[in-house]
């Protein structure tokens, strides 16, 4: 064949045959993330989730399965903190930020000099005390990048706007309060002007709520609680419901005993995502408190369970309840990622859910209805999705019971994934979800109400499950409702997944490696030891000179992670809300220290 | 029944020795459900290791006799330790949002009236101050409960058994640690309370 002189000519066919490539390789059409919450990449990372599709996916190439083995660290930095580092760095403008757990210290990287040093650091001081009511280590999941300035939440219950070029201080809202058990841990997310942040505390009788503050002033614009009476719901006309159970009048209300839901939890610490097309945010809700069901008979809503909101009133378009009347601790808030995909030979706009309760939700985006829901993890407290009414059907056998222990249940409260995020690869139609293998024994105990301490009630000692591996990294052909592969971790991930153009996954592991495997097969390719734990999310970027990055935080910590962050006594397996159990080898394994990491190649 | 003469006249006294003499199981153990107590040398209690001036460290608070060698108080502050959601931070001594309570590793120290004052005052990084919401009787007796829960407590008080799912073997089998201050890491390093 003769050689093409003219190489743009014939760009325009390549790119077409790859896209027919791509068509002919899987039978089906691969799910496509909608261009207008995931638009063309331009190098940057401006939020956690990467866009408001949440694919956390990046379009640079320049590093791949075959040059990976030459990554290298191009630098580093040190945090000061101790304490479990769950945040994506952002970078935008030549510069990175970092945010670190309490006490919530912004760091600001001037990459465009060599070495990258620090350029500001702003400090938000948040009250000391709130360390002593954040549940699960004070951890804090990242800022968000935002017309020129850098929104972020603080321990203690404040949001912060800082400028993004000089770490000057804009404004600062106080929204929770620490004697009430409230506290933030969760990165916003800004729509349109908006600031989107909610309360953890789902541990602590907290009633969890979302807010939207104006992003100019902190003003608040909306507030909407996950309990009580729809008008403070913002349940109103416009909210249908694509499930019977979910509705009529005030069910935040009447699906709980008398005045329960005040305390009833559904906690908003989780991700959200953003549909501008349907101009509908995307966020869960968290368990319903206390732990021990007994004392909350009902559905508890709207705990543990999806909402679909208008981005500009806040307005609910409907509600997906995945877990109701929750009994381990099943939160509904990990990550959502919107795709186009088709369905039945329609194509059909879907958010997809890795749910901890175990299964892999397809959901149609506009009405809420589950197309899908396949187990990807060892279920045994429920045995499958009733898709008619939407209901996982109970195992009453793995149902706590007052005075009770309840032995082998699967999942653990943590759930077959927690809140560390998976990422998609259109080229591959795979979602890469770093997860979780343990189950549990539970003694459900009453729980005692005291303003800013524990409401729980119930006793907890996790353990391995099935194959005694703690940890799974899954690729889930979302196509074909099934996994493509599997890799085995003996450490539960904690960690964020990040899928590259160079097909490639990167994720990070509780005793400090780092790893890059092949997006297609899962072999590893390339591993790095950083100093602690990693529990961060990787993100990618280009460089000021062109050069792709890889960048994630290490510092284990978080709630797998607090045997080793809170240095947590392994005599005790109860410790930590049980998760000690399975944890007893970690502080043998690594230490504490919060670091960046940057690579590069040659 | 035995201590209803305790604080009598002197013929009370005399006719509870005598009576002590044959019914000697009574005075085993006092039990005070809700005497009123000698106010907490809370001035003399320190948690520093340095005592500027070769000053003397003062006496053992009087409360360690009273509370750390009773297996009443000590098993009355196990029950309170569950009802107060001390487990919820400080689990059954391993620590979670707390940090644990079972090792020999003490932020504001590890004696009776440290740990009363602790709990009563609470402490910056995250420990409520209970002094407010637990009477004083339960709060000494929670500590005492937390001492037991390293050994620093005789066998013969301590727990021997759970209440509810065991998680761990219990105070009266743990081995005596005695407390080490390792005095609280700055706030900055955003450490446990």
């Amino acid at each position: 064949m003769r050689k093409h002189p003219v190489i743009p000519r014939a760009l325009p066919f390549i790119a077409l045959a790859t896209v027919l490539l791509t068509f002919d390789a899987s039978s089906q059409a691969v799910p496509t993330p909608p261009a207008s919450p995931a638009p063309q990449d331009d190098g940057t990372w401006t939020m956690p989730a990467k866009n408001y599709a949440s694919t956390r996916y990046s379009s640079l190439a320049q590093i791949t399965t075959e040059n990976v083995k030459n990554l290298h660290v191009a630098f580093t930095f040190s945090t000061g903190v101790l304490r479990g580092h769950e945040a994506a760095p952002l970078v935008v403008n030549q510069t990175m930020y970092v945010v670190t757990p309490y006490p919530n210290t912004l760091f600001a990287l001037d990459l465009a000099r060599p070495d990258a040093p620090l350029k500001w650091r702003y400090e938000p001081k948040p009250l000391a005390a709130a360390q002593g009511v954040a549940c699960c280590d004070v951890v804090n999941r990242g800022a968000f990048y935002y017309g020129g300035r850098v929104y972020f939440a603080t321990l203690d219950g404040q949001a912060v706007a800082v400028d993004a070029a000089n770490g000057k201080e804009v404004w600062r809202k106080r929204l929770g309060n620490i004697n009430l058990g409230e506290t933030i841990t969760m990165a916003p997310l800004v729509v349109k002007g908006k600031v989107l942040v909610g309360n953890s505390g789902g541990e602590l009788g907290v009633r969890g709520w979302l807010t939207a503050l104006d992003a100019d002033s902190g003003k608040i614009v909306w507030k909407a609680y996950s309990t009580g009476p729809d008008n403070e719901v913002l349940i109103g006309a416009d909210f249908k419901p694509h499930y019977a159970s979910d509705r009529g009048k005030d069910l935040g209300v009447k699906t709980w005993p008398p005045e329960a839901w005040k305390l009833g939890g559904g906690t908003v610490w989780g991700w959200i995502s953003y549909d501008p097309e349907l101009n509908l945010i995307y966020y869960g809700t968290g368990n319903p408190g206390p732990w021990n069901p007994d004392q909350r008979p009902g559905d508890n809503k709207w705990t543990s369970g999806i909402f679909a909101r208008d981005a500009d009133t806040g307005a609910a378009r409907w509600f997906y309840q995945s877990v109701p009347h929750d009994v381990h601790d099943y939160d509904a808030v990990n990550e959502i990622v919107l795709l186009d995909m088709p369905v039945d030979g329609k194509i059909r706009k879907v958010l997809v859910r890795p749910e901890r309760n175990g299964y892999l939700y397809v959901i149609d985006r506009q009405s809420g209805e589950v197309l899908s829901a396949d187990a990807y993890g060892n279920v045994n407290s429920t045995s499958g999705v009733d898709l008619e009414t939407g209901r996982p059907t109970v195992n009453e056998e793995k149902t706590p019971q007052l005075g009770k222990v309840i032995r082998d249940i699967c999942p653990a409260s943590p759930g077959a994934k927690d809140w560390n995020p998976s990422s998609y690869s259109p080229r591959t139609g795979l979602l890469y979800i770093p997860h979780i293998n343990l189950c549990m024994d539970a003694e459900s105990l009453e729980a005692n109400y005291i303003a800013g301490t524990p409401y729980v009630g119930m006793n907890v000692k996790m353990y391995a499950g099935p194959g005694g591996n703690r940890g799974v990294l899954t690729a889930w052909d979302i196509a074909a409702r099934k996994p493509k592969w599997e890799i085995k971790e003996d450490l539960p991930l904690w960690s964020g997944a990040l899928a590259t153009a160079g097909d490639l996954v990167f994720y990070g592991t509780m005793d400090g490696l780092f790893k890059a495997i092949d997006a297609r097969t899962g072999e590893l390719k390339w591993q790095f030891k950083t100093g602690s734990g990693i529990i961060g999310q990787p993100i990618a970027y280009k460089g000021p000179d062109g050069k792709q990055y890889v960048a994630v935080l290490s510092g284990v910590g978080g709630w797998s992670g607090a045997v080793v962050a809170g240095q947590l006594d392994t005599r005790d397996p109860s410790g930590a809300l049980g998760f000690v159990s399975a944890m007893s080898d970690l502080p043998d394994k690594t230490t504490r220290g919060g670091m960046l990491y940057v690579f590069a190649l040659p | 029944m035995c201590s209803r003469f305790r604080n009598g006249s002197k013929r009370a006294v005399m006719l509870l020795s005598v009576s002590t003499l044959f019914v000697s199981a009574c005075h085993r153990e006092q039990r005070s459900f809700s005497t009123p107590m000698p106010a907490a040398q809370q001035t003399n209690v320190i948690v520093s290791e340095l005592l500027p001036g070769n000053a003397k460290r003062p006496p053992p608070d009087p409360h360690r006799k009273e509370f750390e060698n009773n297996a009443y108080h000590i098993a009355e502050g196990k029950r309170l330790f569950d009802e107060f959601n001390c487990t919820g931070c400080h689990s059954h001594g391993g620590g979670g949002m707390g940090p644990a309570l079972m090792d020999d590793q003490w932020s504001y120290g590890g004696e009776l009236e440290q740990i009363y004052m602790s709990i009563s005052q609470g402490r910056p990084n995250g420990m409520p101050a209970f002094g407010l919401k637990i009477p004083e009787q339960e709060r000494w007796e929670l500590a005492a409960y937390v001492r037991s829960m390293t050994g620093n407590v005789p066998k013969a008080a301590a727990p021997s058994r759970d209440d509810h799912m065991q998680t761990k073997p219990t105070e009266a089998r743990t081995p005596r640690q005695p407390p080490i201050p390792s005095g609280p890491p700055p706030a900055s390093l955003g450490t446990s309370p």
